[in-house]
């Protein structure tokens, strides 16, 4: 569980590749020859200092930098999710009300890496999303056409579209990494191993553990927050109110894919595919039946007569 | 561009476009499916590993540097990553903030590199070698102190101060060069002290 390696430098072939897509964006279905072990992040919010070493480590990690921003006076820096900052510490103050205790609820933000995933169903771009069976959901900007669908399927406001090159961002669980038997930069670098990585099983397990140890803290609401809306995710927290996620910033209480997307992907692209096969059909048929429309010599001399400028019926052209 | 474009082959064209997108939509379409791998290349294969020290703070995280050419060998290396070793008793692989940052901080344009002095009505640092740097500061140092030293206070009480000089060691440093350091510039007698055996 905890990453006990270093990186290799010496050549690795990566573990997984496009063999193993489970699901990839307008492709239709994909026919992975195996089953990789799911794998998960946990960020356990309760162990968070909110130091944002995670932030550091995955900028550096994927070559990313941030440009210098502008303190408003809240601890959020930058202030929201970017095309380069994939991942972002978010910070509520709450006071609860059968303690009258200000708690400080620290949530670090970024993809979750659901098993249904919504920005690949309703991304249009052929491979632009792409999902392996291990879970991590990864995008692909050299298939991005930037059209911003993925933001609207995603029911945890995630990715962000970049100014500079028109293409959607977000946190890729360091697939290059897993690939290579590492964990993520943001779970190597975390001072307080709130972020650990492995095996969902493993992750479920120590999530547990960590639960009984709040609750026996007097968090009698403490849970894992593996939402079923959306198929659980591989980006799991260990919330200390569990019953109320939303007071982590927002953290949706029952995530679902948009009504909308699902329509619009679902039933409405079929009846779409349908209508246009039928009326294939249906001119493939009349074609057969009534033949090409052909000219008839009635039709040239009319044009010839037309092209002299005297149409039949005495009108000048 | 001017084209000869009747009615029914600009019908014909269209629809045989239609045709092909519909195919598509259908799920014809593995024309394309000799695409690139989507996974990013590991990107520290052939790095050449060094071990070091983080220079933050005196906790002295261990971390690994990776750089592509190898100095060993008479190459010119480049800084690449720098992440937290896993092996080391400290951190065990995890950083701060700051030192997951750390390659911005080596490759920072202000950082300073060697000793650098602006001289009086200078607009401008220049740079100098170690020895004058120290040789400078030694002599004004000795020459203040010589000057401003208090051994004894108005009471006839032996203070051994010396204010009128402050003193900012490193924040780089393991505990035992903290505690010398401490040693050091107390028993010179001088009270505005600040350095990492603080924390």
């Amino acid at each position: 569980m905890a990453i006990t390696t270093n990186p290799p430098v010496a050549p690795t072939p990566a573990s997984y590749g496009d063999k193993d897509l489970l699901r990839r964006s307008a492709s239709g279905p994909q026919h992975p020859d195996r089953q990789l072990t799911p794998v998960a992040k946990l960020i356990d919010v309760s162990k968070c200092i909110g130091c944002k070493a995670c932030q550091s480590a995955c900028l550096e990690w994927n070559n990313l930098r941030e440009e210098v921003g502008v303190n408003t006076g809240v601890y959020e820096n930058p202030h929201d999710l970017t095309p380069a900052s994939w991942t972002l510490m978010r910070f509520t103050e709450w006071v609860n009300p059968e303690t009258d205790n200000l708690e400080w609820l620290i949530r670090k933000d970024g993809c979750m890496h659901c098993a249904d995933p919504g920005c690949l169903k309703a991304c249009p771009a052929p491979g632009a999303i792409v999902q392996y069976t291990n879970g991590i959901v990864d995008f692909d900007r050299n298939h991005c056409i930037g059209c911003g669908y993925c933001v609207k399927g995603c029911p945890f406001n995630i990715p962000r579209i970049s100014k500079v090159d028109h293409k959607a961002y977000k946190c890729s669980l360091c697939s290059d990494r897993v690939a290579v038997g590492q964990g993520p930069a943001c779970a190597k670098a975390c001072p307080t191993q709130a972020i650990v990585f492995g095996t969902k099983e493993e992750m479920k397990q120590h999530a547990d553990k960590r639960i009984a140890d709040l609750k026996s803290r007097g968090f009698k609401n403490a849970g894992l927050y593996d939402p079923p809306g959306v198929g659980g995710t591989h980006v799991m927290y260990v919330l200390h109110h569990n019953d109320k996620p939303s007071l982590y910033a927002g953290l949706p209480d029952n995530p679902r894919i948009s009504p909308l997307v699902e329509a619009w992907k679902g039933m409405t692209k079929y009846a779409g595919l349908a209508l246009i096969g039928l009326t294939a059909a249906a001119g493939f048929v009349h074609h057969l039946v009534a033949g090409p429309n052909k000219v008839t010599e009635h039709d040239e001399e009319e044009a010839a007569r037309f092209a002299e400028g005297k149409a039949t019926d005495g009108r000048v052209a | 561009m001017n084209m000869e474009l009747s009615r029914r082959a600009f019908l014909r064209s269209a629809g045989a476009g239609v045709a092909g997108t519909a195919i598509g939509a259908f799920g014809f379409g593995g024309i394309e499916a000799a695409h690139a791998s989507s996974i990013r290349a590991f990107k520290l294969t052939t790095m050449v590993e060094t071990r070091n020290t983080c220079p933050y703070c005196s906790v002295a995280c261990g971390i690994i540097t990776y750089s592509k050419g190898d100095l060993r060998k008479g190459e010119k290396a480049e800084l690449v990553h720098i992440e937290g070793d896993v092996d080391h008793p400290t951190n065990r692989g995890t950083l701060c903030p700051k030192g997951a940052a750390l390659l911005d901080f080596a490759k920072a344009e202000t950082r300073l590199k060697y000793p650098m002095i602006r001289k009086p009505g200078s607009d401008k640092f220049e740079r100098v070698s170690w020895d004058q740097a120290l040789d400078r500061i030694a002599r004004l140092m000795k020459d203040d102190r010589d000057q401003n030293f208090v051994a004894k206070n108005n009471d006839g009480v032996t203070v051994n101060r010396w204010t009128t000089t402050g003193f900012l060691a490193a924040s780089a440093t393991t505990n035992e060069t903290a505690f010398v350091t401490y040693k050091v510039v107390r028993s010179a007698g001088m009270l505005v002290f600040d350095n990492q055996a603080r924390v």
